[in-house]
């Protein structure tokens, strides 16, 4: 799993029937200093995030697989399984205890999340 | 999974148990804004309608045999889908 922040939405009408009704998001991978990496990921959403949201990205086909109820067979690998509100270590970039950037994310996402 | 453009064919007829009808192109990986991004791949298409110049999204290793018709076949990259519209910021 990796933490990663929602930059953006992909809609196709053509598509595996899995993918029928799910929201598919792009998701950014981030480093620990909470930087965009060069990598991303084209994920289901099962937590209902949104654009801008800091998540947590499963990248592994048996877990995500297991979360779809889909087992054994289903053609998917990444998946939103859940909304970051922290990430506590030294130094990190997700504390919102730490750096005011932080917290311009955390405002952010709140924002987002308001109907 | 990721974004590509199918930038070609591919056409076997000689070819491994299960894939018998199973159609494959050429198609480049795409970073988020669209721009190539690695070395071009072959892959199966689990949609049976791309085509070429068409933007798709691939799905990569095992889960990529997922999408075609038969499950245990040698597949490492499939077309899942036909992308329609992207919005990136």
């Amino acid at each position: 799993m990796y933490i990663g922040r929602v930059s953006g939405t992909v809609v196709a009408t053509i598509k595996n029937e899995l993918f029928e009704g799910r929201k598919l998001l792009i998701v950014d991978r981030l480093n620990l200093h909470g930087q965009p990496t060069a990598k991303y990921d084209i994920a289901v959403d099962v937590v209902q995030a949104g654009v801008g949201d800091l998540v947590l990205v499963l990248d592994e086909g048996n877990s995500a697989r297991q979360i779809m109820g889909r087992e054994p067979d289903g053609a998917i690998r990444a998946v939103i399984v859940g909304i970051v509100d922290e990430v506590d270590f030294e130094g990190s970039p997700f504390n919102v205890r730490g750096s005011s950037a932080t917290v311009e994310h955390r405002t952010s996402n709140r924002a987002h999340r308001q109907p | 999974m990721q974004l590509a453009r199918v930038i070609g064919t591919l056409v076997a007829t000689q070819k491994a148990q299960g894939l018998e009808g199973v159609k494959f192109l050429i198609v480049q990986p795409l970073d988020k804004h669209r721009q190539p991004s690695g070395e071009p791949v072959v892959a199966a298409d689990g949609t049976a309608q791309a085509g070429p110049g068409e933007l798709v999204f691939i799905i990569a290793s095992r889960e990529a045999a997922l999408v075609l018709p038969q499950h245990f076949v040698p597949v490492d990259h499939a077309i899942a889908g036909i992308v329609d519209q992207v919005d990136v910021r």
